[in-house]
């Protein structure tokens, strides 16, 4: 095998990169479709996509404006869906922490569960690679895939006002929501979490401000949490 | 309709609030490593919160007046066991989608 370059290392990054292609462009698709019925007009989907880049948050964001929930609810519920971004940026720190800080805050702006998850695995299959071939592979991750998210989302919104709501687009975000996070349930811990948010946000409906979904997302953090941490023990034998 | 101070409020804050929660670490703590029970926490924050916001849509559908909705029901149970199954996001959305149109069709 040739050496890895920062070139050859970026184009890495982009083969990772590709495949998520096929999962970002229906999704982002939906995100302007269904912005634009909520009342968003096409610049605002592009700005939108553009300044989060984060589907679950934009959707989120979306849903709850329609609900015309308080503004601050909305900004809560939406940074809450994307706390993961911030464990993503504790657990690139070691592999690119060294890099320059303009660098560092593109990077950030392009930690994404698709760039983050292809570098992290490069990075631990490729100890041995340089900082510079860390970055321009961190990079090459994104160079499909943010045009496609952009591009998806523009044309989302312009086909949007086409569709008739026979279509029942309303229960579009439920079901991508519901199919991201089923792959994601690995775990007992991750299933404890889902289960325990989902009682506590139906129980606590009745509260204003959508402070059920605060209540059962934090609830089912803390579930989460807690099954890990017994799971821990029963494996490693040795109560502390 | 929402309008449009609300949308660029939300647009302006949640594309710096997600660009702090990006930059939080690898740009202000460098290598200082986090507390094992905030990452502990950290960890099942997405699979917490989007079944929390998502229940409530599936029990009651805004589109439905709040009612509870059969076809939507089915929906979504099918998108979650193909998405446990085969843990492919986008069968898991097309079976989904399938069944709701289905179940729309049957309910006339």
């Amino acid at each position: 095998m040739l050496p890895v370059t920062p070139k050859t290392a970026f184009w890495m990054g982009a083969r990772c990169g590709a495949p998520f292609i096929l999962v970002i462009v229906p999704f982002a698709l939906l995100f302007g479709v269904v912005a634009s019925e909520a009342g968003f007009s096409v610049l605002e989907t592009f700005v939108f996509s553009t300044a989060v880049i984060a589907g679950a948050a934009q959707f989120t964001a979306l849903q709850l404006m329609q609900e015309q929930a308080p503004t601050i609810i909305v900004l809560v519920s939406a940074l809450a869906v994307n706390l993961r971004l911030a464990m993503y940026s504790a657990s690139l720190t070691p592999h690119l922490g060294a890099a320059p800080l303009w660098t560092r805050a593109f990077i950030a702006y392009l930690t994404v569960d698709q760039s983050y998850t292809c570098s992290v695995g490069a990075y631990e299959r490729y100890p041995d690679w340089d900082l510079a071939t860390r970055v321009s592979y961190f990079f090459g991750t994104c160079v499909l895939v943010l045009p496609f998210w952009v591009l998806a989302s523009v044309s989302g919104a312009l086909i949007g006002q086409a569709i008739p709501p026979e279509f029942a687009l309303d229960f579009a975000v439920p079901i991508t929501f519901l199919a991201i996070i089923a792959p994601m349930l690995r775990t007992l811990a991750h299933v404890a979490a889902a289960l325990v948010a989902v009682v506590l946000a139906l129980g606590f409906a009745w509260l204003p401000y959508n402070l059920g979904l605060l209540v059962g997302g934090l609830g089912g953090m803390m579930a989460g949490a807690r099954v890990e941490q017994l799971l821990e023990r029963r494996t490693s034998g040795d109560a502390p | 309709m929402i309008d449009k101070v609300t949308i660029w409020t939300v647009i302006v804050g949640l594309g710096l609030g997600s660009f702090a929660l990006r930059f939080m670490f690898l740009g202000l703590i460098g290598n200082r490593p986090l507390p094992i029970w905030v990452l502990r926490h950290l960890r099942y924050t997405a699979v917490a919160v989007i079944p929390a916001l998502v229940a409530p849509m599936v029990i009651w559908p805004a589109a439905t007046g709040g009612m509870m909705d059969p076809p939507r029901m089915a929906s979504a149970m099918v998108t979650l066991t193909v998405g446990l199954l085969s843990r492919n996001v986008l069968a898991a959305i097309i079976c989904g989608g399938l069944t709701l149109y289905g179940g729309l069709y049957l309910a006339g």
